[in-house]
């Protein structure tokens, strides 16, 4: 409800929900149910510290190592743990590799569970209800949406997440990065290219098959 | 949506200070042993299916709307957090935003 308060100036009032967070996060500290200092940390690690440049590192080294990407593909939980990607929401990743084939894309149909050790807190588009609605009956209209046309005869296959497993998407390697090394392979993963909703980016350099 | 263009411009992980806040909660309580994560996003889910029956929400303030609404119903039924403590709470909270000079620190009185 707003008020004219423009003869006592005082704090800005924050928003209904914001009063209520606050409201619920005094409760549980006064009874000892949490602690600040770790709230402070788990926002300050998915803010600052955990995001998609951890699973632009695995993709990279799958493109790279023949014998990383057959133990990512066997077992994806294992491998990126011996990279050091581990954590919340990340205790059963899978690895699914695009193809001329096919192109996978994940969603989670039920909230938005997402692996949260290689990709970070999900984008709000993919939280959306349009996004996980579509994507599983549409999957050539939204990527259409994120500027993506794959050939005729390349098949869409969606991934559903569930808080058991989490997928990640390994798009495939541009054309004209032979010779680039992991951090410069990386740099061409975005976020999306691993949600499926985008293509790895091609290197900067004239492609070597240019076909214009 | 966002398109190819954007794919790589860095974009706020969490839109508001209190999604920060209230997932921050939520994590929190699931690794002190409060609930599992699959009892949560099983009642997430629910409670996000029920706000999306009449419209389509997105994935920033409805979302969190949904999410909070989830961790009072669990905390309310759970007995941690009644819902009349939190109304209470969210009172004391509101006055002292309206009672705290701009630019002073607000903070409860006893907290």
């Amino acid at each position: 409800m707003p008020h004219d308060h423009s003869d006592h100036p005082h704090a800005l009032l924050p928003p209904e929900p914001a009063l209520r967070v606050k409201a619920l996060e005094t409760i549980l500290i006064r009874k000892g149910l949490i602690d600040p200092k770790a709230l402070n940390e788990i926002i300050d690690t998915y803010q600052n510290k955990i995001g998609p440049q951890n699973g632009a590192q695995v993709v990279a080294r799958a493109w790279s190592d023949a014998e990383f990407r057959a133990a990512l593909l066997s077992d994806a939980t294992a491998a990126v743990s011996d990279l050091g990607y581990f954590g919340r929401q990340g205790e059963h990743m899978v690895a699914v590799e695009n193809t001329d084939a096919v192109h996978n894309m994940i969603v989670c149909t039920l909230c938005s569970c997402y692996p949260w050790p290689l990709l970070g807190i999900p984008p709000a588009w993919y939280k959306s209800d349009a996004y996980r609605a579509r994507v599983v009956r549409e999957p050539r209209r939204v990527l259409a949406d994120f500027g993506v046309t794959l050939a005729a005869g390349t098949a869409v296959r969606v991934w559903d997440s569930t808080a058991e497993i989490r997928y990640l998407v390994i798009p495939m390697r541009p054309a004209g990065t032979e010779g680039l090394d992991l951090e410069a392979l990386a740099a061409l993963v975005s976020r999306d290219s691993m949600i499926g909703t985008a293509l790895a980016q091609k290197p900067a350099q004239k492609p070597t098959q240019d076909p214009g | 949506m966002s398109n190819c263009l954007t794919a790589n411009v860095p974009e706020p992980v969490f839109q508001q200070p209190w999604h920060a806040q209230v997932f921050a909660l939520t994590v929190s309580l699931n690794e002190n042993g409060r609930f599992t994560w699959s009892d949560w996003v099983a009642r997430f889910s629910a409670v996000l299916a029920q706000h999306g029956l009449d419209r389509d929400l997105d994935g920033g303030d409805d979302y969190f709307h949904a999410w909070l609404a989830t961790l009072e119903l669990i905390l309310a039924e759970d007995g941690a957090a009644p819902a009349a403590e939190v109304d209470h709470l969210r009172d004391d909270w509101e006055r002292a935003y309206l009672e705290t000079p701009h630019g002073a620190v607000v903070d409860l009185d006893g907290a």
